[in-house]
């Protein structure tokens, strides 16, 4: 099974580098997770919007991705709306829909939206390996860029491991229910997934630290960062900043 | 239990990012190299723990192996967890990036704050380690629902429901995840007592002499 789902594609976001990438998404992020205001959140989606055309990515697969994650954004509407006080516009049945926990709701939708986009626009269209390698790039601290790629290489590792003794125990009859049976079951076959990945984990180690292994990974394809991606993901950035000056100091409602 | 973007107010997120930067720090610090590998596989595990559905009577929910890491890692749980919910938010999209700090803080402090409670019952035969590690499996968990339901609740009254609801589901998720935490550990304990950075005072050592004094005689 591929995570990366989005991560194939010729589209220009797919081939800039992933250290400017990550530069653009984290200040984009804060701006946005900042705004206060629905006119400026309503912007910061449209920017995200057109990165998410930029990025050309299928669009079947997208829109299954994106109804997923606004599950918990439908949960919020369920009990916003009708928990927070203000002035009300509908009631029935003892609940009272009111005009600021609607507005409230619908900021959060907007700004959750706007950042889930553009970070699948900016980050989910990079290898894990190279957006790794931008961790170390960005000066984050060596040990975490290293845990970061060797945790990324173990989730295959354990994922087979643990596929192959699922299916002995479906082939030995197994079926999961609601049953302290079932729950050793899955106890001990992850005891065991986990044993035979240290196992070959150092195995692995030793390999590594017998051919020179000194914490530096060397990657076959060296992404360089051009000049385009610094200047693109700089737009990116003020982009956001921009949103954000606009939300403090309510330039939208002087238009 | 990941808190989506856009929902809490920008104090909580900054405070909380700077508390989880703060347990990465330490974590990082009592990293060794040797360790990586170790630290990395149950990274690895928490990543995949979290898209293997178990039932739970009519519904499924997914284990979250938290308690599972503090006692194995301490301090380092901070670093791990950080790790593989990044991974997550770039795969999935869960969380994400403003939440990272919020999630890391809700997801790693209790597994540590656990680790130091029952640390000390690990190492007093297998009977004390089955209980300390189902203890720390089911703490770990609740903590963390706590926590989650406190950063809600926290953010405004409105997010009250929420947080209750919240706080309700993860009841049997706990249950599961103390009884599997136990087997898990005491299986680790018998078949492999290296993986441990600690000794366990196990039955090991007399099944390590018994044959090389048969070798001797």
């Amino acid at each position: 099974m591929s995570f990366e789902t989005f991560a194939e594609g010729t589209s220009p976001l797919h081939t800039m580098d992933a250290a400017a990438k990550l530069a653009a998404v984290t200040l984009f992020s804060i701006c946005t997770a900042l705004l206060s205001s629905l006119e400026t959140a309503s912007l910061a989606l449209g920017v995200s919007a057109v990165l998410l055309a930029l990025a050309r990515l299928p669009f079947k697969k997208l829109c299954k991705r994106l109804l997923f994650i606004n599950a918990f954004i439908a949960f919020l509407w369920l009990t916003l709306p009708i928990s927070t006080s203000g002035t009300p516009i509908y009631s029935l049945g003892g609940f009272t829909v009111t005009q600021e926990g609607v507005d409230l709701t619908l900021l959060i939708t907007l700004k959750s939206n706007a950042i889930i986009s553009a970070f699948i626009a900016l980050l989910a269209t990079s290898n894990v390996t190279d957006i790794g390698a931008g961790f170390e790039r960005l000066h984050v601290p060596k040990k975490l860029s290293l845990l970061f790629l060797f945790t990324w290489r173990y989730i295959h590792v354990i994922q087979e491991e643990y596929k192959r003794l699922a299916t002995a125990a479906a082939l030995r009859g197994f079926v999961a229910g609601t049953n302290s049976h079932t729950y050793k079951t899955y106890a001990n076959l992850i005891a065991m997934v986990l044993v035979k990945s240290h196992d070959r984990a150092e195995r692995v180690s030793n390999a590594m630290k017998l051919r020179g292994f000194n914490g530096t990974f060397h990657t076959l394809h060296q992404q360089q960062c051009r000049l385009a991606d610094t200047i693109f993901a700089s737009c990116i950035g003020l982009l956001g900043a921009a949103l954000l000056a606009a939300d403090y100091f309510q330039i939208m409602e002087l238009l | 239990m990941h808190i989506a973007e856009g929902v809490l107010p920008p104090v909580i997120l900054a405070s909380s990012a700077v508390l989880s930067a703060c347990g990465v720090a330490i974590g990082l610090k009592k990293l060794d190299y040797d360790r990586i590998m170790t630290t990395a596989i149950l990274s690895a595990a928490f990543f995949v723990a979290s898209l293997i559905h178990i039932p739970i009577g009519p519904v499924s929910g997914h284990l979250i192996l938290n308690g599972l890491l503090g006692i194995m890692l301490g301090w380092v749980a901070f670093p791990a967890i950080l790790v593989a919910l990044t991974l997550q938010a770039i795969l999935f999209q869960f969380g994400g990036l403003t939440t990272l700090g919020v999630n890391t803080l809700n997801m790693a402090l209790p597994p540590v704050i656990c680790f130091y409670i029952f640390r000390p019952m690990l190492s007093k035969g297998t009977l004390s380690l089955r209980i300390a590690a189902g203890l720390c499996g089911m703490s770990a968990v609740a903590l963390s629902a706590i926590l989650t339901s406190g950063t809600l609740a926290l953010a405004g009254d409105n997010f009250l429901n929420s947080a209750k609801l919240l706080l309700l589901s993860s009841l049997p998720v706990m249950v599961i995840e103390g009884l599997i935490t136990a087997v898990v550990v005491a299986f680790l304990a018998k078949v492999t007592p290296q993986i441990f950075d600690f000794s366990l005072a196990a039955p090991t050592p007399a099944l390590l002499t018994q044959p090389s004094t048969n070798i001797s005689e």
